[in-house]
């Protein structure tokens, strides 16, 4: 008896290793890169309602995100927010109206020292190599400390079953479930088959997305030269999300 | 002093410990034998059929780990060196439903896993067409 059962455990054992070798190399060596993103304001708010309702709902309808009827069960990756919330420390009195009233696309910041990831007591959240601060919500308890900890409120927990409230289910995605927290991944999913992610390749030029850690890259020139802002600065969590006004 | 209370304790015991053994002889469910299931498209599994008959959870963590962690999608099956894209949904290519082929072997080994709860099978989609 116990002899037959250790011989199923090691048998089991030897089967993982043998399972382990069989994967290929992943697509983009995390070490190399690290992604940011730049939004456009001027860029964006010039666009008409239509096509920047488009960059809210492409997410939306790619990532199997719930439309709940009431605001409170609210599920989001990306939203329109003003510009006083979004940067509470830049606001002046007597700004120029343009910038007072601009439209500003808020997501997660990917920041490159997160406190959301820090305070995950099973490590459902976590910083990966590249930058991107992502979720497995087989581990995710629920417990939303990672929500208390967002200074910026990115994050959103499904209070309720999410699958009755997705419109139209994309089958290449999977939905999630009652109980675990859900936020913007950078689409990982695209970035592993060469794509950008989804709301870039809606926003006619206005996001831009690449390697920051490649001072050549579109993104890199960018910030190097134009002026640009980040949410929270002082904070001392480093988003990986500019903007520029 | 009697020894009733302590035999009929006993009995209560051996019948709450033994209840799911009554249970399934009196529904007629012992016995029964493993059910058929559906015949898969395609010529093979992603590994040998047998290994996978018993392993195909271990497979399916792995495959898990691999891509939340490390963002590896591409799986070479062991056995026939093949590529596979890696995702839930590869394995409803060729078994075109839950219900009679994972389903019929949970139920009957009384097994319930929530993979289910977020991703999709080829049923749920027909009730999102
Ligand atoms: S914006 Fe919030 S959720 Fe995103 S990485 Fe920063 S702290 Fe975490
Ligand atoms: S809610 Fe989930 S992801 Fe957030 S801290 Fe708790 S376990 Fe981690």
């Amino acid at each position: 008896m116990t002899g037959s059962a250790i011989a199923t455990i090691t048998l089991t054992a030897s089967q993982v290793e043998r399972v382990l070798a069989a994967f290929a190399a992943p697509a983009i060596d995390q070490q190399k890169v690290r992604w940011g993103m730049v939004i456009d304001l001027k860029k964006f708010n010039e666009l008409p309602l239509a096509k920047r309702k488009r960059v809210y709902d492409v997410c939306k309808e790619i990532h199997n995100i719930p439309i709940f009827p009431t605001a409170k069960d609210r599920v989001e990756w990306i939203w329109p927010a003003d510009f006083e919330h979004t940067f509470p420390s830049q606001f002046n009195h007597f700004l120029p109206e343009e910038i007072e009233n601009l439209e500003v696309p808020v997501l997660c910041n990917h920041c490159e020292n997160p406190p959301c990831t820090k305070v995950c007591p099973t490590g459902a959240t976590w910083k990966r190599d590249d930058g991107i601060v992502t979720m497995d919500y087989h581990r995710c308890i629920g417990c939303r400390y990672c929500m208390a900890a967002c200074p910026y409120g990115m994050r959103s927990f499904n209070w309720r079953d999410p699958r009755p409230f997705i419109p139209k289910l994309n089958p290449t995605y999977h939905t999630r479930t009652k109980g675990v927290v859900e936020k913007c991944t950078f689409c990982v999913e695209r970035l592993e088959k060469g794509l950008q992610p989804a709301c870039v390749e809606a926003s006619e030029g206005s996001f831009i997305f690449g390697d920051l850690n490649n001072l050549e890259s579109e993104i890199s020139k960018i910030l190097r030269e134009h002026y640009s802002i980040r949410r929270k600065p002082e904070l001392g969590t480093e988003p990986k999300l500019y903007y520029l006004i | 002093m009697s020894k009733t209370p302590l035999v009929a304790v006993l009995l209560i015991f051996i019948g709450f410990f033994f209840f799911p053994y009554f249970y399934s002889v009196a529904s007629g469910q012992l016995g029964k034998p493993v059910p058929e299931l559906e015949k898969p498209k395609g010529d093979h599994c992603i590994e040998d059929a047998k290994w996978m008959e018993e392993n195909h959870m271990v497979l399916l963590k792995e495959w898990r780990d691999h891509v939340i962690r490390q963002g590896i999608r591409t799986y070479i099956s062991d056995t026939y060196g093949t590529a596979y894209n890696i995702s839930t949904y590869t394995c409803f290519e060729c078994h075109t439903s839950k219900a009679n082929f994972c389903d019929k072997c949970h139920d009957y080994t009384g097994v319930k896993p929530n993979c289910w709860d977020c991703h999709v099978y080829p049923e749920l989609l027909e009730k999102y067409r």
